[in-house]
């Protein structure tokens, strides 16, 4: 593939504001899918330019790692916490702002929720509001439907994801059917939420990804939560909608810490989030992937390759508007999931891809995900369940080369 | 509901045709102040719970609408049995008729407050809380008129004003969701019950037990009623179930076995019941009632049950014949008067099929709507812009 940079020494506006510094040249560069060689120029590291032959080496971005702008921690705005704390926080706030939004699950009242979500709510809000409920997920789930087709608006917390399949036939039939059979009459604004995905050696059946199964449920929306700031938005997003959201988070990003607005703040539902742009490959990604695909980017800027990473945010519907742009701008698309290899989520969006954004591909939709088997407790082969930053890395280096 | 407003009105000029001396019944049948006394077929009994007496107080004018009210739902239910034959309604139709008892008694006994749901064999039960001949024979044709727009059937009748919530086609699953009604009248402190019915097939699902334990934790006013026909589609109660005697399966919660078939005794078991549960949280009704049908249109209904059981029960424990005879007894209507008002019903009923033959089949927009509710009014924005992003549609 030849790379063509045309266009030298202007200033690019950059489009996210911490990686900006002055005093280095940024180039605007269009990529051209033309067969022919014809001059251009690099532009090195220290702004000199050369013409040069289609190396691939020779080709330096200045600002390719994005580097957060250093400013004192008493200067920035807002506050720190954790990805649990975010959740907890999106929770009290709109449990704050109406009445009739209340939480039932497994422990979350006196016991303050297994992974700490719902702390202190039972204390302040009552043991109605915030109830613990029996062992029982296919009964809680249909008793939240149906005081949601009243009126309410309850979360429903299912201490792992996974202990959700037993409730499957109340979220399919029942939660995402009933506004459609029942010609508009009854909408379900229920949140169903709970940590899903691969722990730290947790065993199979705590270690399941169910975004795969639920995908296909017509009238529910799905969406994953990866950062404090997106968990926070999304779960104040979800609460608001008036259609059942499942709002999958994932068991090691609990305590992941970030610094968030103190104003209050309300996510799409259904955007993806930019989380890195670039020019050379889009990488398509979300919850715990997230993570090692950054840590494989790392890699991938010192080698010179220029990844845009989006985080899909938005399972279900995804998120073409976004997704769309960024493959019109690189052509290429790899997309890394926690998902099953068959039937996930990487599967339908490779397919909308194809369907949708065939002409811009330059290659074949690359789709990295979990292996189809249950994940085992042994450390080594869990790490080789899932996708690791190395195979990112040879991933982009094969779509790219 | 809209069947007694029609049956006060019809009957005067009915009488004004015949002579005098049933003007003098015209009186009785509208009449609401003459208390008759009836005594139930058999007495209740009670699990964990005192039953209520066996004598009931009613009038004139509510047996002449437990007379209307039944005679149209079963019209309503054959009818539906013809429209089947002739391809109208396709795919499953469940049909009532032998249990309108505890459609009409149930309805007696509560208000539109008060939330019932059921699970497929629903067509009565939403005639009862309100719903119009038209609009259940034009959803069950498919049509867009209906009930649920045409897209839901047989098996998901809705009325949402007046506390009708379906309408549900798996077995078992409706009773978790009657919990959740209760549960949220609980929590606005609304003094009303949530009634979720369901069979005696639907008797042996575990979510049962376990939304029922739930109700019983935080005392829900929840009211669970199972229908028992003793046939769960084709295989028999005994067959199916170690332990019959659905009233005593709460174990820790009381119940009440009732005579399905007489309207009186469900109007009083389920007046009791909501006492109860707004107490003392909740309460299982057995109600012991038949279908003359089978499970569904596709089922004979004589394979796994002989034809004179049929006709015994038929004959002997008939829920309109019970009325027709109480109203016959206490000279509240001639036998003319009755046969007048069904035939009348029946015209009814074939005004509203032709009524509903009229009306279109959806459009084929109609797929997509309903899907997800629009209109969601929540506004995105990133706090760190403090600029509106985006406003969901």
């Amino acid at each position: 593939m030849t790379v063509v940079f045309l266009g030298i020494g202007a200033t690019a506006a950059l489009t996210s504001a911490n990686s900006f510094d002055s005093k280095k040249l940024h180039i605007s560069s269009r990529r051209l899918v033309s067969e022919t060689k014809s001059t251009f120029f690099v532009v090195r590291s220290d702004g000199r330019l050369n013409s040069g032959s289609n190396r691939r080496a020779q080709i330096l971005i200045t600002n390719a790692v994005a580097t957060k702008a250093d400013s004192s921690p008493a200067t920035k705005p807002g506050h720190e916490l954790l990805l649990f704390e975010a959740l907890r926080e999106g929770l009290e706030e709109e449990m704050e702002r109406d009445a009739r939004v209340c939480v039932m699950g497994e422990d979350v009242g006196h016991y303050g929720g297994s992974y700490k979500v719902t702390k202190d709510l039972a204390n302040k809000y009552g043991d109605l509001r915030v109830l613990d409920t029996p062992i029982a997920e296919n009964s809680f789930t249909g008793m939240a439907i149906g005081a949601a087709m009243t009126g309410l608006r309850p979360i429903i917390e299912g201490m792992n994801m996974g202990f959700l399949l037993l409730a499957f036939n109340q979220i399919s039939n029942n939660c995402g059917m009933l506004h459609y059979t029942s010609g508009g009459q009854f909408t379900i604004p229920v949140v169903i939420r709970g940590p899903g995905g691969v722990g730290r050696q947790l065993g199979a059946e705590h270690s399941q990804r169910l975004e795969s199964y639920f995908q296909s449920i017509p009238g529910i929306q799905m969406v994953a939560c990866s950062t404090p700031y997106n968990a926070k938005g999304l779960m104040k997003a979800a609460i608001r909608s008036e259609n059942p959201v499942i709002l999958f988070e994932h068991v090691l990003l609990y305590n992941l810490k970030e610094r968030i607005p103190d104003e209050e703040y309300v996510l799409n539902l259904e955007e993806a989030e930019m989380v890195r742009p670039g020019e050379h490959i889009t990488i398509l990604t979300y919850s715990r992937m997230r993570y090692h695909v950054m840590q494989a980017a790392k890699t991938l800027v010192n080698k010179g390759y220029d990844p845009e990473v989006i985080d899909i945010r938005s399972l279900k519907p995804f998120d073409l508007h976004t997704i769309g742009n960024s493959v019109k701008k690189t052509h290429r698309v790899l997309i890394v999931e926690e998902c099953m290899r068959t039937g996930g989520i990487g599967a339908s969006l490779t397919a909308a891809i194809n369907e949708n954004f065939h002409d811009y591909l330059d290659a074949p939709v690359v789709c990295l995900s979990s292996q189809d088997v249950p994940t085992p407790y042994a450390g080594t082969l869990e790490e080789w369940t899932v996708v690791q930053p190395a195979q990112i890395v040879t991933a982009v280096e094969q779509l790219c080369h | 509901m809209a069947l007694t407003h029609r049956s006060t009105n019809l009957l005067k000029p009915l009488s004004a045709a015949v002579p005098f001396t049933s003007s003098l019944r015209r009186l009785f049948s509208t009449d609401d102040a003459t208390a008759i006394t009836v005594e139930t077929s058999v007495p209740f009994t009670g699990h964990k719970c005192d039953p209520p007496p066996r004598t009931i107080d009613t009038t004139p004018k509510e047996l002449m609408t437990f007379f209307r009210d039944m005679a149209t739902m079963r019209r309503m239910e054959i009818a539906a049995d013809s429209l089947y034959k002739a391809k109208l309604i396709r795919g499953f139709c469940h049909l009532y008729d032998g249990q309108e008892a505890v459609a009409v008694g149930m309805e007696a006994a509560i208000t539109k407050k008060d939330c019932i749901i059921t699970a497929y064999r629903d067509h009565c039960i939403f005639l009862g809380r309100g719903g119009t001949l038209v609009e259940a024979f034009t959803e069950l044709m498919g049509r867009r008129d209906g009930c649920s727009r045409g897209k839901g059937g047989s098996m998901h009748f809705y009325k949402k004003e007046s506390g009708f919530y379906g309408g549900h086609g798996i077995v078992g699953a409706q009773v978790p969701l009657g919990i959740g009604l209760a549960f949220a009248q609980k929590y606005s402190k609304e003094e009303h019950v949530a009634f979720a019915l369901y069979g005696d097939g639907a008797a042996n699902q575990g979510q049962l037990f376990e939304a029922l334990n739930m109700a019983a934790l935080w005392d829900l006013p929840a009211i669970l009623v199972c229908e028992n026909n003793h046939y769960g589609m084709g295989t028999a109660e005994w067959r199916a179930a170690k332990s019959p005697a659905y009233y005593k399966r709460g174990d820790y919660v009381p119940g009440l076995k009732v005579d399905g078939m007489d309207a009186f005794a469900v109007k009083q078991a389920c007046k009791f019941a909501k006492e109860h549960a707004l107490k003392n949280g909740p309460i299982i009704l057995e109600m012991d009632t038949y279908r003359y049908h089978g499970h569904s249109m596709s089922d004979p209904g004589s394979t796994y049950r002989t034809r004179d059981e049929i006709s015994g029960v038929r004959q002997e424990r008939d829920p309109l014949e019970r009325i027709r005879k109480l109203i016959l007894s206490h000279d509240i209507a001639t036998e003319k008067e009755l046969k007048d008002i069904e035939k009348e019903i029946r015209k009814e009923v074939d005004e509203a099929i032709a009524q509903a033959k009229e009306s279109p089949m959806p459009d084929p927009s109609e797929l997509f709507t309903n899907v997800y509710v629009k209109g969601f009014g929540v506004q995105s924005f990133g706090a760190d812009r403090k600029e509106v992003r985006a406003i969901l549609p």
